[in-house]
């Protein structure tokens, strides 16, 4: 106990010896100095003013920049996207379009080759026909002729017959016998023909 | 960053707060942290202002960094925290560059870093807490509460989890101002350590002089690393900021 006396003062004296040393010794500590203190009080001052400005003038400014420029560029690929919807549309028109010509084209085509097929074949029909009724006129004239010499045939036989048959006997001929053996003689001919 | 003194290096006064602006300066005890912040504040709202004031489509160079920073980070809160983040952008952009501006300006010789100061980490990790906290309640009302109840757990751990979970998502605070603070503060007192090698070095003359360009190319080398651990410091607040507002609104 008494021990504890003697030592216990020492012992106040060494943690207390430093920190006055350090307390003198640190301006950071010097809390006697008004200026440590109040150096806080202006710091907060400073510091809520200048929160104020720059929440409510300064950083604004930067976003209302940034937003802009964001909005620009959102703009500028919307129309550079509309510009190549327009693009693929004139593309897939142009395709169309050139489709159709050529559809187009083939269809008058194929009409212009059946048109003229069709007058083709129309023209050799006229002929066919024309031919057609020559030929029968033709066949009309020589039945015609054929008829009108068959029919002569008697009268040019009968004459004949009646000729030779007086030159060879010298006497004429029995005219109803004559007439009777050359329509024999035609009918057996023309049944023969 | 001076550093004078009788032979020693006096790396932590440049820590000291002054008042400035005369006699109106010295009633209104505005030091010059504030200063900076306000610089810091303008050195945003000027990167957003001027570089937005053309418009452009196409945008110039300072118009792409000031998108830049917008797009990037919107993009960390939407990651972060969901759809739900774009809520809580305002907040973590001002955040974000009003620490990041505060780091990297403090790089400058004679320019004071307001974020190697505990006091100053401290708010802003203690306002970070609170309205992670406001929102998470918001949210989700009484509910929050089973933030602190990991599910799965035998009743028996119940409490004693409880009480770690509570403690950890207490300790948000300190581990936030702490990070910043200790990174920005070691720095600048390892290129004022430097620094008073090199006057140190020079002061003495003859061979020493020669001596004094190596602690000159470490504080080169420093400057580097520091620009780099002043814009990693200000997206690591961020990010856990946001992380922390995606528990709020989530809850895991």
């Amino acid at each position: 106990m008494t021990r504890f006396r003697r030592i216990a003062p020492l012992a106040v004296g060494l943690i207390a010896i430093p920190m006055m040393a350090m307390a003198d010794g640190l301006p950071q500590l010097d809390f006697k100095n008004k200026l440590t203190v109040y150096q806080v009080v202006w710091g907060a001052a400073i510091f809520v003013v200048l929160y104020i400005l720059a929440s409510r003038t300064a950083l604004p400014k930067v976003e209302s920049v940034l937003e802009e420029r964001a909005k620009r560029i959102a703009g500028d690929l919307e129309g550079a996207k509309d510009a190549k919807g327009r693009a693929d549309a004139g593309i897939a028109a142009a395709a169309a379009a050139t489709a159709k010509a050529r559809s187009e084209a083939q269809a008058a085509i194929n009409a212009a080759i059946e048109t003229s097929k069709a007058a083709a074949a129309a023209q050799s029909a006229a002929l066919n026909d024309r031919l057609e009724k020559q030929l029968k006129e033709a066949e009309g004239q020589i039945a015609a002729a054929r008829g009108a010499a068959l029919a002569a045939l008697p009268g040019v036989a009968t004459d004949t017959a009646v000729a030779l048959i007086t030159r060879l006997t010298g006497a004429a001929p029995d005219g109803a016998r004559l007439s009777g053996a050359i329509d024999a003689a035609m009918v057996a001919r023309g049944a023969s023909r | 960053m001076a550093a004078e003194g009788h032979g020693s290096i006096d790396a932590l006064s440049q820590f000291k707060l002054e008042p400035v602006l005369g006699q109106f300066g010295a009633a209104l005890h505005i030091s010059q942290a504030n200063v900076m912040m306000a610089v810091a504040g303008l050195l945003t709202l000027g990167l957003l202002w001027v570089g937005m004031s053309p418009r452009a489509m196409i945008p110039g160079r300072l118009q792409s960094a000031a998108e830049m920073a917008y797009e990037t980070v919107m993009n960390m809160c939407i990651e972060q925290i969901g759809h739900e983040g774009k809520k809580f952008f305002p907040l973590v952009f001002t955040l974000f560059f009003f620490i990041l501006f505060g780091n990297l300006l403090g790089v400058f010789p004679l320019f004071f870093t307001f974020t190697s100061h505990i006091a100053v980490t401290l708010a802003l990790s203690t306002f970070v807490f609170v309205f992670v906290t406001f929102i998470a309640i918001k949210e989700h009302g009484m509910h929050f509460f089973s933030y602190f109840v990991p599910k799965g757990i035998p009743a028996a751990l119940a409490p004693l989890m409880v009480l770690i979970e509570v403690i950890s998502y207490l300790s948000r605070i300190i581990s936030l101002s702490v990070r910043l603070f200790a990174n920005m503060m070691a720095g600048h007192v390892m290129l004022e350590v430097f620094g008073g090698f090199v006057v140190m070095l020079g002061a003495a003359g003859g061979i020493f002089f020669v001596g004094a360009g190596m602690p000159l190319l470490v504080n080169v080398i420093l400057i580097g690393f520091e620009l780099l651990v002043a814009s990693l410091q200000a997206y690591v607040f961020a990010i856990l900021t946001c992380i922390y507002l995606h528990d709020a609104v989530h809850l895991h």
